[in-house]
């Protein structure tokens, strides 16, 4: 977690997340979104000036365990409409472009 | 195939005399749900692909998921199974990383609070108790499954892409984990491998999976790293995927031992990486990169409240606890009156169930093991098959054993007719009929081969009536021969001694 204290976000960092995300900055948007993750992560960070040793993380709105259903089955999607928001579809399953990397 | 060229491999004994192997099992088992983990969809295997699918598991627009009571009751049964704490309240987290096996561009899986944790399971290596430490086992959602076009395939010339059936994405997964393995030498493999076997024979006691590693629904991973003797720190490790029988598990960790320690030797360093194992050549090649757990930038799952089972749940689900399969197979053995050598020898070649299961048929646990052990063992072997994928069923041998004690079936026959079955022949009746394997129990034509033999060989009946019976022999052979074998040898004993008058 990132404190007031520690060190900025550096610009390697909002490239390594780009390349995670798969997507392709320019150097002027790293730029860019080095400034605005800066402004975001210090925001955050000042939560733990707030919340001391004490106070247990919290990682729902609502006060609530064990939501269950039971293993009973409902109807699935017919078929068709699976598939029909897919861009492309060959033999019934999704089409997507090659996996980079991933041996054919 | 470059990297076999740049170092090789290492001898296999030199290897363990410079390293220590130190391992890690990573086993995912498909639970035997009938619904997904987060949505209603059946998890049957073998559907025709995307018709076990809806907005949750397609992770369309606002559809949420919610947990599957049952998947949570196998994970605190097979936590507990594993001598595992259940954690008092655990939580599920995204792991999120871009590839299209996930619709969501995550998978929905448990981080930091698994449900359980810090267990261990004793498994048995060649008489030997070894125990295998349980780092944690947490809930997850499987993959949808990929399917490769173009490129080497050339399935369909020019394209390039993939292709994702998600009838398995959401189905319910429980992930086991070991601590790192240390100190088994040169039994690694064999380590391994009685890992794994202890684990499925559990999860199937355990009625939580059917655990089919030929379907996927039981997965092992190996993590292997090479320490040089006497090293303060573990080795840079690989993950070894795709490793889907017992066999394939021993001999991946093999492989990577003698070509990790090939590298080392040779000044060269060892990538942390992921390796998939190639059944065909027993050997690992590298795959993508593995990515570091910050990478996935697992963040606790909004859409999911957590989980605190109640104290009494997990007592009422340790009260279900079925009798552990090492303890049933002591008292099996125990049943049975099988020596310790002859229960290792059939628990190694994975037939007791097969031998369980023809003694339910109506053999004697003495003959199921019998054919199970030597003349089916062979079959399986010489066919590279494991005992039950031989195709041929315990009823079948029973019915085959039964055929013998009554007389029907000589040893000889009766081995005939089990090569009948196996070459997919039909029922043993059936073969018999087919073949003519039917023991000659009419005793006319006996008696016919019996007066042939006898007169045409004069000095040998005056033995046997002399007293010399053990001179019995070359009648009988000449009897049997004369029959094609298909005579009861103990029938035609009685009936040379009748017909020389001798007492038997």
């Amino acid at each position: 977690m990132t404190t007031a204290d520690e060190p900025a976000l550096t610009r390697d960092d909002v490239a390594h997340l780009a390349h995670l995300s798969r997507l392709e900055l320019t150097d002027a948007e790293l730029d860019t979104y080095l400034g605005q993750l800066g402004v975001i992560l210090h925001s955050v960070a000042r939560v733990g000036e707030v919340a001391g040793d004490d106070v247990e993380p919290t990682t729902h709105a609502v006060p609530q365990t064990n939501v269950f259903r039971d293993d009973v089955e409902v109807p699935c999607l017919p078929h068709a409409a699976a598939l029909a928001s897919a861009p492309a579809s060959y033999e019934g399953r999704f089409r997507v472009p090659q996996i980079l990397g991933e041996e054919a | 195939m470059s990297e076999l060229m740049d170092s090789g491999l290492m001898d296999y004994d030199e290897a363990l005399e410079r390293f220590d192997p130190v391992l890690g099992l990573e086993v995912h088992v498909e639970l035997g749900t009938v619904t997904k983990m987060f949505c209603g969809c059946p998890t049957g295997f073998g559907a025709a692909p995307n018709t076990q699918v809806c907005p949750v598991c397609l992770a369309l627009p606002g559809a949420m998921p919610t947990v599957n009571r049952q998947a949570v009751e196998y994970a605190i049964k097979i936590g507990l199974a594993l001598n595992c704490e259940i954690a008092e309240l655990c939580r599920f987290s995204r792991k999120n990383y871009y590839y299209p096996d996930m619709p969501k561009n995550y998978q929905i899986s448990q981080y930091d609070e698994p449900i359980a944790f810090g267990g261990y399971l004793d498994v048995d290596v060649d008489g030997e108790t070894v125990r295998i430490e349980i780092e944690r086992a947490h809930m997850e959602e499987d993959t949808g499954k990929s399917t490769h076009i173009g490129g080497a395939t050339g399935r369909i010339h020019g394209a390039e892409y993939s292709l994702l059936d998600y009838n398995r994405a959401g189905v319910p997964l429980v992930e086991i984990v070991t601590k790192p393995v240390t100190g088994t030498g040169k039994a690694a493999p064999a380590v391994a491998r009685a890992y794994v076997a202890a684990l499925r024979d559990l999860l199937a006691a355990l009625d939580v999976s059917d655990v089919r590693m030929d379907q996927g629904s039981l997965r092992c991973d190996a993590n292997l790293s090479l320490m040089e003797k006497g090293a303060p720190e573990f080795g840079t490790r690989t993950e070894t995927k795709n490793v889907n029988s017992l066999r394939s598990v021993e001999r991946a960790v093999r492989y990577e031992i003698t070509r990790q320690a090939a590298r080392l030797a040779a000044g060269q360093t060892i990538k942390q990486e992921t390796r998939h194992f190639d059944e065909s050549t027993g050997t690992t090649a590298a795959g993508r990169s593995k990515e570091t757990a910050e990478d996935y930038r697992y963040f606790p799952e909004p859409d999911l409240v957590p989980v605190t089972p109640e104290r009494e749940w997990v007592e009422r689900v340790r009260a279900t606890l079925p009798e552990l399969p090492w303890l049933r197979r002591a008292r099996q053995q125990a049943e049975w009156g099988f020596t310790d050598l002859e229960m290792r020898d059939l628990v190694a070649a994975d037939g007791v169930s097969l031998v369980e299961q023809t003694v339910a048929a109506g053999a004697s646990p003495g003959e199921a093991r019998s054919w199970w052990g030597s003349y089916l063992g062979q079959q399986a072997n010489n066919r590279g098959v494991t005992l039950a994928e031989l195709p041929i069923s315990p009823t079948q041998v029973a019915a085959v054993v039964s055929l013998v004690n009554d007389g029907k079936l000589t040893a000889k026959l009766a081995r005939q007719v089990v090569d009948g079955v196996l070459a997919g022949e039909g029922e043993p009746d059936q073969v018999i009929a087919a073949r003519g394997l039917a023991v000659v129990s009419d005793d006319a034509p006996l008696q016919q081969a019996i007066d042939d033999a006898l007169a045409a060989q004069p000095d040998v009946a005056e033995k046997i009536r002399s007293g010399k019976v053990q001179a019995i022999g070359a009648i009988l052979g000449a009897v049997m021969k004369a029959t094609r074998g298909q005579a009861d040898a103990g029938r035609v004993r009685e009936l040379v001694l009748k017909t020389l008058g001798v007492d038997s």
